[in-house]
């Protein structure tokens, strides 16, 4: 038995020493393996006499559970570092840059458009299209301008024959609704809408954003409320609002409503001429003659419109100063988006 | 309308800043756009008197003056033309300052000393330009201060008035709206009647009384128009932009400015016979008096004498019957010509003047004899005179009506959202010149001539809401009942489509409706789109029947930039003229319209750096197909259009109509547009993409599928979904899906042949497929391949 620390010594170290899998079986195998060392030791304990053989056959046994363990435990170290090496060697740079193909995005009109109607349609309110090939009749008739008013030579309006248009507003849109629909009514109409002006501040082309509410009990109490309430939502700040008489000939009273400068806040600069003020939209209340040429009851209802230019609140909400960029498609312009 | 701030002071003077007075009659609907000094910042500026004017010894364009100052007499050299002795002119002494900081020294111009310069206009900022020093009158106080003499400090206020407010194109208009807002009595000039000292009159008719339901003159003789207009009268003009040109103008002209009243001075000598107030006879001619001569329409109004058109009435007088030098004996003419009849007429002959301004509006119809008196008194005053007695032609039955307008009291509460005290109702409207009747539930209201804004009981609420101020209105939420709206399921949202485009890499464009029509063309040469009578500019004047003109151009404009990949989309209505042309039947269908250029991925380590193909734009125009979950409804069938490659174009249908077109833009096209890369192209009608239909649940089957693959070699000319097509039809109820996972042509197989390799799958519902049943479909797809298409098995 002399030889067993031996032995378990020698194995010991043989066992430290390995540095694969394959080298640490050959070493269970070579001691603990049917015709390991080990066994062969056990199986040796016959040849012992009775009382020598439940000591030795002890001895054996805590050697060779010692080995066990031993390889067992070099073995779960041995495969740990072979995981680490693998994961080591699948390093990669996770900066790069994903793979695939880039995002797009929408337009800055479109964005402030769907904006609008989120908080408009969230109170009820119906988003509505309508023609852009207008004719006389919905575009200036019906809304109270005859031919030759005065109020036609704010238009620059473009003409495709003599009674049909490019819509110079969205207001006809409204006419269409009071035509086939019966109040009460809330709805919301953007579209393009055309002038034939063209220089730094005006594009042949923009989009305006139509409201029409019509009910039984709205003043104009109820419009300078939901018009506060909707520039304060659309600018997410608290702002000086005001009203302003003016002239609109399908609105009585009408007004022009004025927004604190979101730029300097109120105290002038370049962006409000120096004013503090920023004019942002046009509103009043539905001329009786309107509701008339649409056979509503202007003793039963009453109601209110506004308008807004797209563009104009585009350029205040994300800072840009050029209306022209809008158009020009440039994709350094519409990344920004 | 511009006007004077010191003017206005004289009808009506509220203890306010010119700052907060502006502000004030802007929250009355009254605009204030601007408001500038008369004069450029200046001190040290005197009357002063050119004693006598020597040419230069050394210089041909100067001369050395002796200039009485006043409280010195100084040498002054100077180089304008119109230095002479005698003259008055300002003078800017040593140590004054000019505008922009300008400081006056004593000088030597070519050796001479100079103490000072005399100024022009332009140097005090008095005018845009002038040609020479500013002229004073012969009256003028030398050495007085030339700010106290010409009362400079005064400010021009501009304000822009929205058309309904005609009552406000005159300095008495908005003096009553300051004078009510502040609660003030306006003093208005006095008119008296002047008294005739003749009897000599113009016989006046009106053969028009529906055009010109009044109309006054006077004849005054022997005016002598030498005298010139007193500074007071031509510095009021210039304040409000107006050129002094003799006194009979500037009278009329002052008139109009500060009543609001246009009025005319014809020379009584040229006129044959008497007035007649009628239409004009189609193509009778008029020599306006700006030089230009027109052929009058039967449909404008003119003033003739006995036998031709002297004016165009209420727009501009004629030339031939205008006062000028010499002109001994005028006729004054103040009239009232009604608005919606005069509206338009001086457009259509590209005229727009102060007169036809106003009366387009609206003058104030019972004004006419009060403005004949006050510019008869001013002209008496000024250029001497002999008045005769105003003829007056008036249809009283032509002048507008004024009906009274009803206000309730209800009403006010129910429209403007709050409760108006019934005395501070009677004040604002009469303190406006109505008359105001208390009636049961509210008032009666007369309307004032020169409100041509009032007809209703909405009219009667604006000035209340106005006058009291729109800010102090109260603010209330909207109240209403709330339902929910209908939504189609099946429909696919706009937004929803906007966004998925923008995942697969593609940003939103918005190009003009309207394109140039060489462009539209190469698109679309058979239609005749519809023109602009009057576009902004050529290459703007049609209405565009496809959005991909704009989209290229947007292309092509980034690529021009230094961006050669894009991917742009755009929605938006195409205008598509009918059968006929023109507007009949035209028809404005929204569309989306997709373009791709460049690489297939943005420049990365990761990709090869390949360029986009048909493929690409199909797969991601199929992507959007497959949103409202009809994807193979579509069919894409080899088709052509005129800008596209005719080997590369697709009609795409649904249901058996042509809803789009895709395709690589044509070769010769994208050479033309200098466009250096193919550029693919897609345009289908929104209602297609965007009407879907509602998810349909079928039972899912649990037994195993079994694949076969097939591989045919067929004629190129042979489509993969007609092939497919057949392949389906012959498969029988248990193909339940059929992939196509390669198409191979080259090396192995026959020139003009291609291989296809079709994956089927089989499934039944409710039992596992025998192998029998299996070979038995693929024998009968293999049948009709070769029946159909002579295909040839590849093994």
């Amino acid at each position: 038995m002399e030889n067993l620390e031996q032995l378990a010594a020698e194995a010991r170290s043989k066992i430290q020493a390995a540095d694969d899998s394959a080298t640490l079986e050959q070493l269970r195998v070579d001691y603990l393996g049917k015709k390991g060392q080990i066994t062969a030791l056990l199986k040796s304990l016959g040849k012992l006499s009775a009382e020598e053989r439940p000591a030795a056959g002890a001895q054996i046994n805590v050697v060779k559970q010692e080995l066990q363990e031993l390889i067992g435990e070099r073995k779960q170290a041995l495969e740990s570092a072979a995981v680490e090496a693998k994961l080591a060697a699948e390093t990669i740079d996770v900066s790069l840059p994903g793979r695939g193909q880039s995002t797009g995005g929408i337009h800055p009109v479109t964005r402030t458009i769907e904006r609008i109607e989120d908080f408009f349609s969230s109170i009820g309110f119906d988003v509505v299209e309508g023609p852009e090939i207008e004719d006389d009749y919905h575009n200036f008739e019906a809304l109270n301008i005859p031919a030759h008013h005065p109020a036609r030579a704010m238009h620059d309006t473009f003409y495709v024959d003599p009674t049909t248009v490019l819509r110079t507003h969205t207001s006809p849109v409204q006419v269409r609704v009071m035509e086939t629909e019966k109040p009460p009514l809330r709805v919301i109409c953007p579209g393009r809408v055309y002038r034939c002006d063209s220089d730094l501040t005006h594009t042949p082309m923009f989009h305006q954003m139509e409201g029409l509410l019509i009910d039984e009990h709205s003043s104009f109490a109820d419009l300078k409320g939901l018009i506060e309430e909707f520039l304060r939502v659309f600018f997410e700040k608290e702002l000086a609002v005001r009203f302003r008489p003016s002239y609109f000939p399908f609105t009585e009273p009408s007004a022009e409503v004025d927004i604190q400068c979101v730029n300097c806040g109120g105290s002038g600069c370049r962006v409000c001429s120096q004013t503090g003020w920023i004019e942002i939209m046009g509103c009043g209340m539905v001329h009786p003659s309107v509701f008339e040429s649409s056979n509503i009851d202007p003793e039963k209802y009453s109601g209110f419109a506004f308008g807004m230019g797209m563009e104009r609140l585009a350029m205040l909400r994300y800072g840009v100063n050029d209306l022209r960029l809008f158009f020009d498609n440039d994709l350094r312009f519409l990344e920004q988006f | 309308m511009k006007i004077s701030e010191q003017w206005l002071r004289e009808w009506v003077n509220p203890e306010l800043s010119i700052e907060d007075l502006a502000h004030q009659i802007t929250m009355a609907g009254l605009e204030v756009d601007a408001i500038e000094p008369v004069a450029g910042t200046f001190s040290g500026v005197v009357v002063a008197e050119i004693i006598s004017a020597e040419q230069h010894p050394d210089a041909d364009k100067l001369r050395v003056c002796q200039v009485n100052a006043g409280d010195e007499t100084v040498q002054i050299v100077c180089g304008a033309p119109n230095a002479r002795a005698g003259l008055k002119a300002p003078l800017a002494k040593v140590s004054a300052v000019l505008p922009d900081d300008f400081k006056i020294r004593k000088a030597k111009l070519r050796g001479v000393e100079s103490f000072g310069m005399l100024c022009a206009e332009q140097e005090l900022q008095l005018s845009d330009a002038s040609d020479g020093l500013m002229e004073l009158p012969a009256d003028a106080p030398v050495g007085s201060d030339i700010r106290d003499y010409l009362k400079l400090d005064d400010n021009l206020v501009e304000i822009g008035l929205t058309p309904n407010r005609a009552d406000c194109l005159g300095l008495r208009g908005i003096a009553r709206e300051v004078g009510l807002l502040n609660g003030l009595e306006v003093s208005e000039p006095e008119c008296a009647a002047v008294a005739a000292e003749h009897e000599d009159t113009l016989p006046v008719k009106l053969e028009a009384p529906g055009h010109c339901p009044r109309y006054l003159g006077r004849v005054i003789r022997n005016v002598d128009l030498s005298r010139p207009s007193p500074l007071w009268l031509q510095e009021k003009l210039r304040r409000c932009g107006l050129r002094s040109i003799d006194a009979a103008v500037d009278i009329t002209n002052y008139v109009l400015l500060e009543l609001g009243q246009p009025m005319h001075a014809f020379d009584l000598d040229k006129l044959g016979g008497g007035i007649v107030v009628r239409t004009a006879e189609q193509g009778e001619s008029l020599e306006l008096l700006d030089g230009q001569t027109v052929e009058l329409n039967a449909d404008t109004l003119v003033i003739a004498d006995h036998s031709v058109p002297v004016a165009m009435a209420g727009i501009m007088g004629g030339e031939r019957t205008a006062v000028a030098e010499g002109t001994r004996n005028i006729f004054l003419e103040a009239a009232f010509f009604a608005p919606d009849l005069l509206a338009g007429k001086a457009r259509g002959y590209g005229l727009h003047t102060d007169s036809s301004h106003r009366f387009e509006r609206g003058v104030d119809f019972q004004l006419q004899r009060r403005a004949m008196e006050r510019a008869t008194a001013l002209l008496l005053d000024i250029v001497g005179g002999e008045p005769g007695p105003i003829v007056e032609a008036v249809d009283e039955a032509s002048l507008p009506a004024r009906p009274d307008v009803r206000l309730r009291a209800e009403r006010i509460g129910k429209l403007l959202g709050f409760e108006l005290p019934g005395s501070e109702v009677e004040r604002i409207l009469s303190g406006l010149g109505l008359g105001v009747t208390a009636v049961d539930g509210g008032w009666t209201c007369s309307v004032p001539s020169w409100r041509f804004d009032i007809a209703i009981e909405a009219d009667l609420l604006e000035e209340l809401a106005r006058v009291y101020g729109y800010n102090n209105l109260p603010i209330t939420r909207i109240q209403a009942g709330l339902s929910m709206p209908a939504r189609e399921e099946s429909t696919l949202s706009l937004r929803f489509l906007r966004r998925h485009l923008a995942a697969r890499g593609y940003r939103e464009a918005i190009t003009y409706s309207f394109v140039e029509p060489k462009l539209q063309q190469v698109f679309d040469p058979d239609k005749t789109p519809v023109a602009l009578a009057n576009p902004i500019s050529a290459d703007m004047s049609v209405m565009r029947t496809s959005l991909l003109p704009g989209l290229v151009t947007a292309v092509l404009r980034n690529t021009n930039r230094q961006q050669p990949r894009v991917r742009l989309f755009e929605t938006g209505l195409r205008f598509v003229p009918g059968e006929q042309g023109g507007l009949e039947g035209l028809q404005q269908t929204p569309t989306l319209s997709i373009v791709a250029t460049g690489q297939r991925l943005a420049e990365s380590w990761s990709s090869a750096s390949e360029a986009v193909d048909f493929f690409d734009l199909k797969g991601d125009l199929e992507s959007v197909l497959a949103l409202g979950r009809r994807a193979s409804e579509f069919e894409f069938l080899a088709g052509s259009h005129p800008a596209l490659h005719p080997g590369q174009t697709a009609r795409i249908r649904l249901d058996g109509e042509d809803v789009g077109v895709i395709g690589s833009l044509h070769p010769s096209v994208q050479r033309e547009l200098d466009l250096n890369q193919p550029v693919f192209v897609c345009e289908i009608d929104l209602a297609a993409v965007l009407g879907g239909k509602l998810p349909g649940f079928s039972e899912l089957s649990r037994f195993p599928e079994v694949r076969r693959d097939l591989a045919v070699l067929v004629k190129d000319g042979i489509s993969a979904a007609e092939l497919m097509g057949s392949v389906r039809e012959a498969g029988g109820e248990h193909l339940t899906e059929l992939r196509l996972f390669d198409v191979y042509a080259g090396k192995g197989v026959e020139p003009g042949f291609k291989s296809l390799a079709l994956g089927l799958v089989f499934r039944d519902k409710s039992r596992t497929l025998e192998e029998e049943d299996v070979n038995l479909a693929v024998g009968r797809v293999v049948e009709s391949l070769q029946a159909n298409y002579s295909a040839e098995l590849r093994s």
